[in-house]
């Protein structure tokens, strides 16, 4: 195991402090509100505030040995309220797993496995790079694979690794197919040449496996002509807008729920039929307190007749991570091993609170996340989770 | 300790093996190679010996498959040299032929400890770490769990497996070719910045192996995938029904008296 000097973890925290937009977490000024705000700081060994404390105290070594370290699940609820204005999320967290590896830490063994795919698959489920199309089975619009047949679109679909490969988020994909071909939109994929943007790595603290997928998505995306990407994986629109353009990588990218939102007036005429339920929508963290996208995905929503929107207590800036973000769809059973709890079970009790019988979701893990929390809790069969765009299909009347 | 450990390429059965036209043999064209398992736990064996007891470790692997990343990630870990035994067939070598080839080029290196994966998931005829003992008239122990140094000096103590997982400490005396089943913890992670870094600064030596092999003692006379016989009983209503049909099926075939 790697030791560093009493002075490496403020050299650390002043470096951060050099390549960051916000301010340094060297300035922290231990008002505690990150520590208070953590949805998991309880169970942490350090919150926030310590893990900086600690570091430029000297104490580098035991910050990169706890079990906290590997315990954010980017909510960005601390940097989103530090009085500082610390990129805790997106600077902190990162730096200090990076540090913990490369002092040969290893993280969480369903970590590991992750990254491995990453890195031998381009795909953190550890599917065959064949396979990425299999989503494509049984659809009934055409799909363009722009690497087989290069032309200028309107959108480049970025498809992401859950909805290319995981069932579930497999019909959802198909949904958004349709989608785009009845709104009469010219798009085209990757085909099996895709691989992951890589958000999830980076957030891990694995710049390294990152910048090798940023290499490889430039060589592919650089050789395309579009008018913007778009993405069903809002971390994955974060890594695009926010962390490739630190690699001169610049692209015109939207999530889906911007993309269609912007083009209300073509989708609703297509709209046709009501959807009769009490939707709740789940605010999920990149898309709302780090990019400050909570209009649009309730536009879609309030396109649909039918539907009567109702808010959930932590709503917006306020909502309640589903816990999957930052590593943390791996991160399961190592926080619930030190005292954390799963944040997609106390999700689902307060989406029930409400009175509704749907959430809606607008993130490809959070379909997995919430009908496995619906199950624990005894909800499954009373609150039903559903992706905004499979209730925009259901109004527009397409083959689910 | 001067510790020699090898590295296999084998196919990644992430995509389902296909059988190549001559009905012989598996269409490797297709196929994308990994590490095998074993070898990998070989070295991570290897990386624990060496922390704690210092020495060198030398991989080495034939130029197959996805090698040069695999080798690179030895690096990354802590491997001090690399050997790549030139390969220009299309498939990999067979056991006999690895032994072989591998002896010849891990004589002069004069390890005191030989570690390699106790089987690969493609061997037909035979499993390379007895040959590879053979072949350097080293002594051999497989299925083994575990590798420490000492107690005494020029041995090793070794957990065996037997079946049953029956445990047995052993002392081997040096030079020995161990067969790895698994290392003393899983196989490390090693941030892919390290590898990258690894591209850049490692050496490989390479080595044109030319041992005279005897040919393949076995013949692939028909190679097909495996045929389905029966299906799966889907047992479905409530509890206690699912409880039932299984007292009935555990009793008709006996198990349950």
């Amino acid at each position: 195991m790697i030791s560093f000097d009493g002075d490496a973890g403020m050299r650390l925290l002043e470096e951060l402090g050099k390549a960051n937009a916000g301010q340094s977490p060297a300035g922290c000024m231990q008002c505690g509100m990150c520590a208070a705000s953590c949805p998991l700081g309880s169970a942490m060994e350090y919150t926030p505030r310590q893990l900086i404390l600690h570091t430029g105290a000297g104490d580098l070594d035991a910050v990169l040995a706890s079990p906290t370290l590997w315990m954010c699940v980017a909510c960005y609820t601390c940097s989103h309220r530090c009085p500082r204005g610390i990129e805790l999320t997106d600077l902190l967290w990162p730096a200090l797993r990076d540090r913990a590896m490369q002092a040969d830490h290893q993280p969480p063994a369903e970590l590991q496995e992750t990254l491995q795919n990453l890195f031998k698959y381009g795909n953190t489920l550890g599917k065959s790079p064949r396979q990425r199309l299999d989503w494509t089975k049984g659809l009934d619009v055409p799909v363009l694979d722009l690497t087989k047949d290069r032309r200028p679109v309107e959108v480049l679909w970025l498809v992401g690794c859950y909805p290319s490969y995981y069932p579930r988020n497999q019909s959802v994909a198909r949904t958004f197919a349709r989608i785009l071909t009845r709104m009469g939109v010219s798009w085209g994929v990757l085909g099996t040449k895709e691989k992951a943007v890589g958000e999830c790595d980076r957030m891990f603290g694995e710049e390294g496996l990152f910048e090798k997928l940023v290499e490889e998505n430039r060589a592919l995306l650089d050789q395309q002509e579009f008018d913007t990407i778009v993405t069903l994986d809002p971390h994955a629109y974060q890594a695009l807008c926010r962390y490739y353009p630190r690699f001169g990588a610049w692209y015109p990218v939207q999530h889906y729920t911007t993309f269609l939102a912007n083009r209300a007036a073509q989708l609703q005429p297509l709209i046709v039929q009501p959807v009769e339920t009490t939707v709740t929508y789940h605010d999920n963290c990149c898309l709302g307190r780090r990019a400050g996208q909570y209009d649009q995905p309730r536009a879609l929503l309030q396109l649909i007749p039918g539907i009567t929107l109702t808010e959930m207590a932590r709503s917006r800036e306020d909502a309640l991570c589903c816990g999957g973000g930052g590593g943390g769809m791996w991160l399961d059973a190592h926080i619930v091993a030190h005292g954390g709890q799963r944040l997609s079970d106390e999700r689902v009790r307060q989406a029930a609170a409400t009175g509704a019988n749907t959430l809606a979701v607008s993130c490809p893990y959070e379909l997995a996340r919430f009908e496995d929390a619906a199950k624990v809790v005894g909800l499954e069969g009373q609150l039903r989770v559903r992706d905004i765009l499979e209730l925009l299909a259901d109004a527009m009347n397409l083959q689910p | 300790m001067n510790i020699a450990v090898v590295l296999r390429q084998v196919p990644d059965l992430i995509e389902p093996p296909e059988v190549d036209p001559s009905g012989t043999k598996f269409d490797l064209g297709a196929a994308t190679f990994i590490l095998n398992e074993s070898d990998d736990h070989a070295l991570e064996q290897a990386l624990l010996m060496k922390e704690a007891g210092g020495g060198t470790i030398t991989v080495l692997a034939f130029d197959f498959g996805d090698v040069d990343n695999t080798l690179y990630t030895a690096a990354a870990k802590g491997a001090d040299r690399i050997v790549k035994l030139l390969w220009q067939e299309a498939d990999p070598p067979t056991p006999h032929v690895a032994a072989a080839m591998l002896a010849e080029a891990i004589r002069p290196l004069r390890p005191e400890l030989v570690l390699v994966g106790v089987n690969a998931h493609n061997e037909l005829d035979g499993v390379l770490p007895p040959f590879l003992a053979q072949a350097l008239a080293f002594p051999y122990v497989g299925v083994i769990r575990g590798v420490q140094n000492g107690p005494d000096p020029g041995a090793v103590s070794v957990r065996k497996e037997f079946p049953g997982a029956v445990m047995a400490q052993l002392q081997v005396q040096l030079p020995a070719v161990l067969g790895i089943l698994g290392a003393e913890q899983p196989p490390r992670y090693v941030p892919v910045s390290r590898i990258r870094a690894a591209t850049k600064t490692a050496q490989f030596e390479e080595t044109e192996p030319s041992a005279a092999v005897d040919e393949l003692p076995v013949a692939v006379r028909r190679l097909y995938p495996p045929a389905a016989s029966g299906h799966a009983e889907m047992l479905t209503g409530s509890a206690d029904e699912i409880a039932a049909r299984i007292m009935t099926l555990l009793a008709d075939k006996g198990i349950l008296k």
